[in-house]
């Protein structure tokens, strides 16, 4: 059996596992076991995918595989992976690990809770796996659906409305996407649904035209795209904590893949026509985020607005269409995904103790929760991008690729793009000086405790993985560099 | 030279050790480490120093530049990576050298100084993450290591400033100096997109070809680096983040805001040097000018400070102006001709390095024993403080100019070099020169003599300081003393590597002197009396002008009216309002005129045969028709 199938199907098991379990220790178990597992697959399958690239494999995907599922409309369960893909499985694994050990002490409906959780990251894990439109778009809406249950019933504040927003958004944006992929699939005029098969056909300019904007808007939206990022801040701002953690985490870097292996792979024209218009929205999120996310008083709020900014600056960096730029477009999204987890983690238990995250009423947590605290300001410095962890890498990496253009325009929006740094750096020290520096004004904070050991191990992994990617970038870049050159070479003919 | 790579994973071991363990460990054990550790970094700098100096020079008479390490870090594409490595020429050994003594000697002093301070082992951690970034600044083998570097020393002053992390002043200072600084690197990181753009390479010595295709834009590229030099490095109008910077720790100030981390930008434009004078003149000129009117500016405000620290402050934002106009009014790459500031802008780095932490680590005993940073509350202390007393009396003898300290010499050359590029700069330096003999007298006699505040000595006799604290200033006195007249320079240093010696210009060091002693008599007249009328009239005289130099002619002001009224109020909150009021309100509203239309359609679904039969009806007639007409 290919290994790829093991990510769908270990998160099925353990979706069985926790419908037979009884109890709370055996829902936990099954938890921890399942994304272990995957955890450790995922660094196995890291280790022998660079394992064969240095062996000589030069297919653009390795371990590929392909069932016939309904032959009339030519639907195969295709699965195949590149450097790209390696490395969103693996950091999709550290996510649902971590955020495995977030939610450890979560009430009520715990078993119903981690099913939901479990059936997200199965339909993450097959996103990713996919090469045939079809099963990514099942596997796409099996990751969106969850999430309304799972920000509905365990959310906090309206959730009932930003869970609703949040659906009816993503929603909106893959009926576009549904659009944009049955006009890949007519205008191509192919026998298969494989994106691999697709790339090699030719798709009419008239079709690239029309359905090119469609199917980068319906990824765009979830990888909050201004002006549709609106479900971002409030989504996250009601989900529970691990769930914000995936969907920061993971479910918005599915946009800028999918951005890239669908939209730009398949349609490569379009690409070129619409490329500038969408550049333009992607640059002012970029900026447009980080400004909206000085003046706000909620933590959630202020990464929510801080991931428009970071996860604009993937699709402002696969836009650019340099080889480098998207490589770094990979890094950056590699790179928000592990901190922005680190962040919602924190924020979460951070809340768990003192009950709100207005930064208005935080103050002086350095000293009642010096651990908690210290993570917090680790990520903080990730995110304004301190060389040694994640945020550097990839942000030089986007910006060393997007200057490779030397038209005015390009140049131009790089350089308001790189602002950005400057505008990062005052709402994170503005935040850290807020809630975690000072002298504690509130007397009921001062009885707090500092993490317990679920939460140290969750933060602890996610540091690791932001210092390491940071300290050692050169093996990622590179798995990453080598499968982005197919990609690339369509847009540059 | 392998054993290079020693110097900075000594302090990263140590920084590990003390952040991972240090809350675990006895203060004496944590300071223990990191002192150990910097006395490792000292010995083998030292070592690094001697071998490389005495190695035999090449043919072309200059010491051959090593880079015993590199890797590739981050790979961009075949041309462009980061790499990481040590690069050792004779500007590098020579920081080393000044960073790892004036660190060893903060370590050690910081044993008495923070003694008993909640986060000692935090303190010593920073410490140890802020020495090895600045080594690995100045071992930089491109200018995109040297950037890497560039930011981990910014946050290790920015952890340090804010050391009192309950102390709001600490909040505020640490967050200016990160964003002010980080808004210069933006410049600073334009200019190394450019460079490596357009050169093809991140090194520092591109190939003749490369850059011929940089051509025009290389000056842009260097003067935007130079932002990024000027926003460390504290020119006008970049500075205001280092007087406020004066809340950390004051063995911290010594440090980092007065002989290493400051001094980077200054670094950087002698690390680019070759190319500001082959291909960017005009660009090196503006660094003068520049330096020239911060040196200038810095000066008269610190005439009016009343806080020590923020006098020393300003005065180490004045002395580095030397530094950068030193290097700006280089015309060639030939000490002999025109090439003299380049060895003069270095060596003033290095005596000042010294001086100015001895007067930092001064300041400290001072504070430590009036608890006080202002200079009302002091005075008469030298009965009490023999020890800090002399040393600080060396270290203003030094700024100020007068032989045979080591600050005379390196500032002669910088005016000789002055005075070769144009008459105007070589007076207007002097002036200034004057003047810091002028403000650095006022706040020796504002500490030292004058009348005893009672009001404190009734509480306790100030004492002086303990081993610990006053051994660091001996040993930096002594260099102070000693380096100038002792250390051949020219010979380690020059524009074009080539041996320099040092000769003085007798018209120009006369001229100096007589400046200086003048500025200190003035100096003496106006404050080493119990009262000082003179002082306080011309105050009273020149009110505004005196109002003005205190406030730091308002330059905190425009700061805050930038952050608070434009990014704040006029950007981010009218942003943020239309994101929630527009944006998402349509978004709203797309939902509302989707249930509305819903509802408005809900009649027709009423349930009645008759109203549906009736809808048939029409239907089928307004479709015969249809079909009628055709």
């Amino acid at each position: 059996m290919n290994i790829l199938s093991l990510f769908v199907l270990v998160p099925l098991l353990m979706l069985l596992g926790l419908w037979i379990a009884r109890n709370l220790n055996q829902v936990r178990g099954v938890m921890v076991a399942g994304s272990s597992v995957l955890l450790v697959l995922a660094a196995y399958l890291t280790v022998s995918y660079i394992g064969l690239r240095n062996g000589g494999a030069t297919e653009e995907m390795l371990f590929t595989d392909s069932i016939v599922w309904y032959a009339p409309l030519h639907i195969a369960y295709s699965v195949g992976v590149d450097g790209i893909s390696v490395v969103m499985l693996l950091l999709s694994a550290i996510i649902v690990f971590t955020g495995t050990f977030a939610s450890w002490k979560l009430k009520p409906l715990t078993k119903e809770y981690f099913m939901w959780f479990t059936l997200l990251s199965t339909g993450v894990f097959g996103f990713f796996i996919s090469t045939d439109l079809f099963t990514m778009f099942m596997f796409y809406e099996v990751a969106l659906i969850p999430m309304y249950l799972l920000i509905g019933v365990w959310g906090s504040g309206r959730k009932e409305y930003s869970a609703m927003k949040l659906t009816l958004m993503l929603m909106g944006g893959s009926a576009f996407l549904l659009i944009g992929i049955l006009g890949i699939f007519y205008g191509a005029g192919a026998e298969t649904m494989n994106v691999l098969e697709i790339a090699k056909l030719k798709i009419p300019t008239e079709y690239q035209q029309i359905f090119f904007p469609m199917a980068f808007l319906g990824f765009g939206v979830l990888g909050a795209l201004f002006p549709f990022h609106t479900w971002s801040p409030d989504g996250h701002a009601s989900a529970p904590t691990a769930v914000s953690m995936l969907h920061a985490g993971v479910l918005m870097k599915l946009g800028g893949y999918g951005c890239f292996r669908v939209a730009m792979y398949l349609m490569p024209t379009g690409a070129a026509i619409w490329g500038d218009f969408f550049l333009v929205l992607t640059t002012i999120s970029v900026v447009y985020g980080a400004f909206s996310a000085v003046v706000q008083t909620d933590l959630k709020y202020i990464n929510a607005y801080s991931s428009v900014s970071h996860c604009g600056l993937v699709l402002f960096a696969l836009l650019m269409m340099t080889r480098v730029s998207s490589t770094g477009a990979i890094l950056q999204m590699l790179s928000h995904g592990l901190m922005t987890a680190l962040f919602f983690a924190l924020i979460g238990m951070i809340y768990g103790r003192t009950h709100t995250r207005d930064i208005r009423q935080l103050s002086g947590l350095m000293k009642i929760m010096p651990f908690l605290a210290v993570g917090y300001v680790i990520a903080g410095l990730a995110n304004l991008g301190l060389p040694g962890l994640s945020g550097f890498i990839a942000e030089m990496t986007v910006f060393v690729g997007s200057f490779e253009h030397t038209d005015v325009f390009h140049r131009a929006c790089t350089i308001i793009a790189t602002t950005s740094i400057v505008i990062t750096a005052v709402y994170i020290l503005r935040v850290v000086g807020k809630i975690l520096y000072g002298t504690c004004q509130n007397p009921e904070h001062l009885k707090l405790t500092d993490a317990t050991w679920d939460e140290r191990l969750a933060v602890i992994c996610l540091i690791a993985a932001v210092a390491g990617l940071g300290l050692a970038p050169w093996w990622v870049s590179d798995v990453i560099n080598a499968s982005v050159e197919p990609i690339i070479s369509q847009l540059i003919h | 030279m392998e054993y290079t790579i020693l110097i900075l994973a000594l302090p990263v071991l140590s920084f590990l050790i003390l952040g991972l363990a240090g809350m675990y460990m006895k203060h004496r054990v944590a300071g223990l480490i990191g002192t150990l550790s910097l006395t490792g970094v000292t010995f083998l700098s030292y070592l690094t120093a001697y071998e490389y100096f005495t190695a035999p020079r090449t043919a072309e008479g200059v010491f051959e530049t090593l880079m015993p390490w590199n890797f590739q870090w981050l790979p961009f594409n075949t041309s462009l990576h980061i790499d990481m490595g040590i690069l050792l020429d004779p500007i590098s050994v020579m920081m080393l050298v000044v960073i790892s003594t004036v660190s060893l000697m903060v370590h050690i002093y910081s044993f008495g100084y923070m003694k008993g301070e909640v986060g000692f082992q935090r303190y010593y951690a920073f410490l140890s993450l802020f020495s090895f970034s600045m080594l690995g600044l100045v071992l930089a083998t491109n200018i995109f290591q040297m950037y890497v570097f560039w930011e981990l020393v910014g946050v290790s002053s920015y952890l340090l400033i804010g050391f009192y992390y309950t102390k709001p002043e600490a909040i505020a200072a640490s967050k200016k100096a990160f964003i002010v600084t980080r808004f210069a690197d933006l410049g600073f990181l334009i200019g190394i997109l450019i460079y490596g753009f357009y050169m093809g390479t991140f090194t520092f010595t591109p190939e003749q070809e490369q850059l011929m295709k940089c051509g025009m834009l290389l000056p842009l590229a260097l003067g935007l680096m130079f932002i990024g030099g000027a926003g460390k490095s504290a020119m006008f109008p970049l500075h205001i983040w280092l007087p406020d910077a004066m809340e950390g720790p004051t063995p911290v100030s010594a440090l980092i805001h007065a002989a290493t981390m400051v001094v980077a930008g200054v670094y950087l434009v002698a690390r680019m040097f070759p190319l500001f004078i082959g291909y960017a003149p005009e660009t090196l000129h503006l660094v003068a000018y520049v330096g020239a009117f911060t040196a200038f500016y810095a000066a008269s405000v610190a005439c009016a400070q009343s806080d020590i620290k923020r006098v020393l402050a300003f005065s180490t934002i004045s002395q580095i102006g030397f530094m950068m106009v030193a290097l700006g009014v280089c015309t060639t790459a030939d000490p002999h001709e025109g090439g003299l500031g380049y060895m003069a802008g270095m060596f003033h780095l290095f005596t000042h390095a010294m001086f100015k932490a001895l007067l930092f680590l001064g300041a400290g005993c001072i504070i430590h024993a009036v608890h006080s940073n202002e200079m009302s509350t002091m005075g008469g202390l030298r009965k009490y403080m023999p020890i800090t007393h002399i040393t600080f009396l060396i270290a203003c003898l030094a700024i100020a100019g007068i032989p045979p300290f080591s600050g005379f010499f390196s500032k002669d050359e910088i005016l000789t070099a002055c005075f070769q590029f144009s008459p105007v700069m070589g007076w207007i330096m002097t002036i200034i020169a004057g003047m810091t003999a002028f403000y650095m007298f006022r706040l020796y006699y504002g500490i030292f003599w004058g009348t005893e505040n009672k009001e404190l000595h009734k509480h306790h006799t100030p004492h002086e300081s303990p081993l610990s604290m006053t051994f660091p200033l001996m040993v930096l006195a002594a260099i102070t003393i000693v380096c100038g007249w002792i250390l051949p320079f020219g010979h380690f240093i020059s524009a074009n590597g080539h041996a320099y010696d040092i000769h003085l210009n007798t018209q120009v060091a006369v001229t100096s002197i007589v400046v200086a002693l003048i500025a200190i008599a003035l100096a003496t007249w106006m404050y080493a009396r119990d009262k000082q009328p003179v002082a306080d009239m011309l105050a009273k005289r020149f009110a505004t002008l005196h109002r003005a130099a205190y406030k730091r002619f308002y330059m905190d002001e425009i700061w805050l009216f930038v952050t608070h009224k434009i990014i704040f109020r006029c950007i981010s909150t009218p942003l943020a309002w239309f994101d929630r009021h527009v944006i998402d309100q349509f978004m709203n509203f797309m939902a509302w005129s989707t249930n509305a239309s819903g509802e408005a359609a809900q009649p027709i679904q009423n349930g009645k045969i008759q109203s549906y039969t009736m809808w048939f009806l029409g239907g089928i007639i307004v479709l015969s028709i249809i079909l009628l007409l055709n």
